[in-house]
């Protein structure tokens, strides 16, 4: 018995690093492990749902329209007889790949630019966040749309302009983060011993911001996967014959009518979008208090 | 504060020039023909529509030329109806969307700073447990689900409140039709300010002067009520000039929702049709309104915190 808890102290001194240390915090949090959990499912079932499924989410079966949920299409059928639950599935794939990407865009600008304004100080710093508190000021829900009008609905830019609009408040973290670390001694230390300016990010700087940028990361997903709903929903995101579900709960919108309720044209990519959001915030939440960021 | 009006008002028209000149910019280095349509226009046509819309002219005169138009009030012709003029179209729908906005921005602050307070009057009891989930259903639950969600059950389901639609006349029955629209606006931010009150209030409950008037003999429900409550709840004071942005933009998909003729109609269908002069007006006015609601904000803020100076 006494080995075992020398054991254990003997790991303890070994020494843990303080990412090591955030992630058993986090675990330690029943709901964001929960959520981590959750998530994995629905992302998996994104993935493989489709692939399983003997439905396709393109194939229009008009006669078929508008079934209910029944053993052949567990979650009924859309108004053109495709499948709902290959679709709602499918939809969430479009949602999750805009989301990751959009906000790996947002991370990419908003770290080399706070670092870089941080890292430079004085006047360019100050020019560089006059900059973003321009940006800040803008409308950039109403600009994305004139973009989106403008240049045509794809893929590619729906997550490339919500990444290219999603990137300030990264910046102003990560320069907020870099002002402080530039004190630190062991960043004189490295000065003085002739680290230049880009080492001097990339090997001393990034590493130790990692921290904030994770959490305002998992944060800054389900805000993205947000917009892209809210831009599909107005028909202005994802367009036919992809789709997502913002697409889809727009579908469920147009079939309201008081002569009969298809509710699940509403409820199941509905439900799927809030597990979403719900599980990503949670998660991000809960990295917020391991890493114990504060933000700004 | 006549200093403070002043800066934010010039800070402010700056903003709106930068939004106008972003905008002009985009748009008219877009690819394509804002005039071409499904069946092909005569040569001589398209000619006399871009001449119509000086679009003729060099790209630097026809920006001079628009901004003198936003200046005077001249937002430029519509190109999807071509007889008319961008203002006259957008300005008799700016009402329905403020409004709209208002009595979402009223619900918002009010049941939210209700739910946050009594948060954290019960804090980790069952109240509490209940005002967080609201607070986690809003924020996981965006507008355009909770709208053809409540649509289903309240309307169609239950049949309590009309599907959509503008009150017409003053009366109750009318004005129940707001009520679902300005519902499906207000949840999200019923959920913030929930969290942020309830935070603020927890905050302060631990600070010294509670523990000072506490300690002088006072009950429990003066503490609460007269201490802290005032000092608590100004957390929610610095959202609400965001708050007052994202009930613009939320109003466009509600509106479509509840199909009420506010500006967020028009926008949408512009941006459908590329109506290009249609969507810069709309975003100019919406701008506007953002720009407006956030010096109000600041001067409420103010007036309620006099700590907080307006320089």
């Amino acid at each position: 018995m006494a080995e075992t808890v020398a054991v254990t102290a003997d790991e303890v001194h070994a020494g843990r690093s303080p990412g090591q240390l955030a992630v058993r915090r986090f675990f330690k949090n029943r709901r964001a492990t929960v959520c981590v959990w959750l998530l994995v499912a629905v992302g998996l079932a994104t993935i493989f749902v489709p692939m399983a499924s003997s439905h396709d989410y393109r194939v229009q079966q008009l006669e078929e329209a508008k079934k209910p949920p029944t053993g052949t299409y567990w979650m009924g059928t859309d108004a053109n007889g495709r499948d709902l639950m290959v679709r709602s599935f499918y939809g969430g794939r479009i949602s999750f790949a805009v989301g990751l990407l959009a906000t790996f865009v947002s991370i990419v600008i908003g770290v080399a630019y706070g670092a870089l304004s941080g890292f430079l100080g004085g006047k360019i710093d100050l020019l560089m966040m006059r900059f973003v508190d321009v940006l800040y000021g803008l409308p950039h829900m109403f600009i994305v749309i004139i973009v989106m009008v403008i240049f045509g609905q794809s893929f590619l830019l729906v997550f490339g302009v919500l990444g290219c609009f999603g990137w300030m408040t990264m910046s102003r973290i990560v320069r907020g983060q870099v002002l402080t670390l530039k004190e630190k001694e062991f960043v004189e230390a490295a000065r003085a011993l002739g680290v230049t300016t880009r080492p001097m990010i990339w090997r001393h700087m990034i590493p130790n911001i990692l921290g904030p940028v994770i959490v305002y990361a998992t944060l800054t997903v389900p805000s993205i996967m947000l917009q892209e709903s809210f831009l599909s929903f107005l028909g202005l995101g994802i367009s036919e014959p992809e789709t997502s579900w913002g697409v889809l709960i727009n579908e469920g919108a147009n079939a309201l009518n008081s002569l009969k309720i298809y509710w699940w044209l509403v409820v199941f990519p509905g439900m799927l979008l809030a597990i979403t959001l719900f599980c990503l915030n949670s998660i991000g939440d809960g990295l917020r208090d391991a890493f114990d960021v504060q933000q700004r | 504060m006549l200093g403070f009006l002043v800066r934010r008002i010039v800070v402010g028209l700056a903003t709106l020039f930068v939004i106008a000149s972003v905008c002009f910019f985009i748009v008219r280095f877009a690819p394509g023909n804002p005039f071409s349509q499904e069946r092909q226009l005569p040569p001589e046509v398209l000619r006399n529509l871009e001449k119509k819309y000086h679009y003729d002219k060099p790209v630097l005169t026809q920006y001079v030329m628009r901004m003198k138009g936003y200046l005077t009030g001249d937002f430029g012709l519509s190109i999807k109806y071509q007889d008319r003029q961008v203002e006259d179209i957008i300005f008799p729908s700016v009402g329905t969307s403020v409004q709209l906005g208002a009595v979402a921005f009223v619900i918002a602050i009010s049941a939210g700073l209700f739910v946050g307070v009594i948060a954290s009057a019960f804090h980790n009891k069952w109240p509490d447990y209940v005002a967080t989930s609201v607070g986690l259903l809003g924020i996981c639950v965006p507008n355009f689900l909770l709208g053809p969600i409540l649509v289903m059950v309240f309307a169609l389901a239950l049949g309590w409140f009309p599907v959509g639609g503008w009150p017409e006349e003053a009366s109750l029955s009318e004005y129940s039709k707001l009520i679902l629209p300005a519902f499906t606006l207000a949840l999200v931010h019923v959920a913030y300010v929930s969290r942020l009150g309830r935070a603020g209030m927890l905050d302060v409950l631990h600070k010294d002067f509670i523990r000072t008037a506490r300690a002088k003999g006072l009950d429990e429900k003066k503490v609460f009520l007269k201490h802290a409550l005032k000092n608590g709840v100004t957390p929610v004071l610095s959202y609400a000039g965001p708050m007052a942005a994202y009930i613009l933009t939320g109003s466009v998909v509600v509106e479509k929702i509840f199909n009420l003729p506010g500006m967020g109609q028009h926008f949408v269908d512009a941006a459908f049709a590329r109506d290009l002069p249609m969507v810069m007006g709309t975003v100019l006015v919406y701008s506007t309104l953002v720009i407006f609601f956030n010096i109000l904000v600041d001067i409420g803020y103010s007036i309620l915190d006099p700590r907080v100076r307006l320089n």
